[in-house]
């Protein structure tokens, strides 16, 4: 199995040409609610968790909505999930003070805001891919383009996605000749120094030859799809009603509320 | 038709890190029909094909495809006369699925949508690529991947064609589909390739480049059985022109 696989780029394609009540929302609409979902998520206080649980509507409404394969989404956070790790695990050492009590635990902040940090991770990168599964990457690009964003950083980011898979098919191929000629013992960390920069010279040759491709193809930055999607009174409503959902879970914490509703605490 | 002549006169070029990989190619092709363009390894055939739509650029202009001089002013002029096919396909096929990737080239044209999925059904057709149209390029075979590349230049209307390379990697029966396709396409066709059997069969006319130069050109049969040229760089006469006569 090679990298290739691994990253499962052209299955993220293939999601992306589903039929179904989210691929058929505008792709306007799902760009704007989900730039705003990342925003209002991020704009928590650090020792927020429980607050943020109502944010886990819209990604589990765009995925069951969408019909995305939770499994294979799970598995793409995951790849990312290292990087979150490494900003978030600093806290627990820097502050220390306790915040909070399971049992007869002290739970400190700095292990609340390392929570916190881990399930905003998860709620944006889950939202964010699950967009992308829903609209196409390509459709998403011409969207963000017709929303305003400059046309080089669109661009900039398709190439990302499609050189994505191209830096990944490179990769699989170098490991596996380096392991057919490994006779079974490890890769060394030396030859993995070396295949990372073989791998970036041949991948910038390989993305120079796809861009020549589509310029001899009349490319000249703006991004063209066969069926733009037309925003209509349902994305409207779509757009609407998230928003103020997302506005009102931020002002109030509805997880709380809907508990004392549910114990018949008294207000 | 003149927008069918294909002129490079005089034309050097250099690599940023120095390579010299054209030193001073001339040639002219006017009539329809395919021409071939032979030679080993680093002879600078790839380099010479990037400068027929523009890609490379020389600051003296020295390619004139029908009545364009090519400069970068131009080149979106060439690009559209211009359909060039690289050599790995894979570097040709970078959207979700085959229909798009043929689209590709007629919507940056800006053709209206209907006319779009006109060219991509008739030149899908043109290949016989039709059935694959729904699947993602990078899943389909060697074979399949090239025609496939074709499709995506066909679709663009070019009044030539250039291919770097079109047999290398295919089987026997996806080069023989290959040569039967490049047989009966009307376009001017310029081809590098090491395949001289594939010359024989398409090609009337042979451009011998070694070095970044030109160093012959005539009619098919007459270079390709010309041992010592052969030998001398780096190619060899072909098995089928073994026991032919030429002049
Ligand atoms: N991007 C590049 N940078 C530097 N040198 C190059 C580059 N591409 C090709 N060359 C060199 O230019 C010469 C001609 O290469 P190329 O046109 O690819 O030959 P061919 O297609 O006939 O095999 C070779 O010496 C090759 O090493
Ligand atoms: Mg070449």
């Amino acid at each position: 199995m090679g990298i290739t696989d691994w990253i499962e780029i052209g299955r993220m394609d293939e999601l992306g040409r589903m039929d179904t009540p989210a691929h058929r929302l505008d792709a306007r609409a799902k760009a704007i609610v989900t730039l705003a979902f990342i925003v209002v998520v991020m704009s928590f206080p650090r020792h927020d968790v429980s607050a943020l649980t109502p944010f886990l509507l819209y990604p589990i409404a765009l995925i069951s909505l969408g019909r995305i394969p939770v499994g294979y989404l799970a598995r793409k956070i995951l790849i990312a999930a290292p990087f979150a790790l490494f900003i978030g695990i600093f806290n627990p050492l820097l502050d220390r003070t306790p915040v909070t009590t399971i049992g007869t635990v002290a739970i400190s902040g700095g292990w609340v805001s390392f929570g916190s940090i881990m399930f905003r991770f998860f709620l944006t990168v889950g939202a964010a891919l699950a967009l992308v599964a829903c609209t196409g990457m390509n459709r998403l690009g011409a969207a963000l383009e017709r929303l305003g964003v400059p046309r080089v950083f669109v661009v900039q980011l398709l190439f990302l996605y499609r050189y994505l898979f191209v830096v990944s098919d490179q990769a699989g191929k170098m490991k596996r000749s380096a392991e057919m000629r490994s006779s079974g013992r490890p890769l060394r960390l030396r030859v993995y120094g070396s295949m990372i920069g073989h791998l970036l010279l041949r991948s910038m040759d390989r993305a120079e030859r796809v861009y020549r491709a589509m310029v001899a193809r009349g490319f000249d930055g703006e991004v063209r799809v066969l069926r733009p999607s037309s925003f209509v009174w349902s994305d409207a409503i779509f757009v609407a009603g998230c928003l103020l959902f997302f506005v009102s879970a931020r002002l109030w914490n509805l997880a709380e509320a809907f508990g004392r509703l549910l114990t018949g605490g008294a207000m | 038709m003149s927008h069918h002549v294909v002129e490079v006169r005089d034309l050097s070029f250099a690599y940023p890190d120095g390579t010299e990989a054209l030193r001073g190619v001339s040639f002219r092709i006017e009539h329809g029909g395919a021409v071939a363009l032979i030679g080993g390894n680093g002879a600078g055939k790839s380099t010479l094909l990037l400068h027929l739509n523009g890609y490379l650029s020389t600051t003296r202009s020295d390619v004139r495809i029908g009545d364009t001089i090519v400069t970068r002013e131009t080149a979106a002029l060439a690009r559209r006369a211009v359909g060039m096919v690289f050599q790995d396909p894979d570097d040709q096929l970078f959207m979700p699925t085959v229909a798009e990737d043929v689209a590709f080239g007629p919507l940056n044209a800006g053709l209206p949508p209907d006319q779009v999925e006109s060219r991509v059904a008739s030149a899908l057709e043109r290949v016989g690529m039709t059935h694959l149209r729904e699947r993602p390029p990078y899943r389909l075979s060697a074979g399949e991947k090239r025609a496939v590349a074709i499709a995506t230049v066909l679709a663009m209307s070019p009044d030539i064609l250039v291919m770097d390379e079109p047999s290398s990697n295919l089987d026997p029966r996806a080069r023989r589909r290959l040569i039967e396709h490049l047989l009966s396409f009307e376009h001017t066709k310029i081809i590098a390739t090491h395949d001289l059997e594939l010359v024989v069969e398409v090609c009337r006319h042979v451009l011998v480049m070694d070095a970044g130069r030109i160093v012959a050109q005539g009619p098919t049969v007459e270079i390709l059985s010309d041992e010592n040229l052969m030998l001398a760089h780096g190619l060899e006469r072909p098995h089928i022109l073994r026991h032919a006569h030429p002049h």
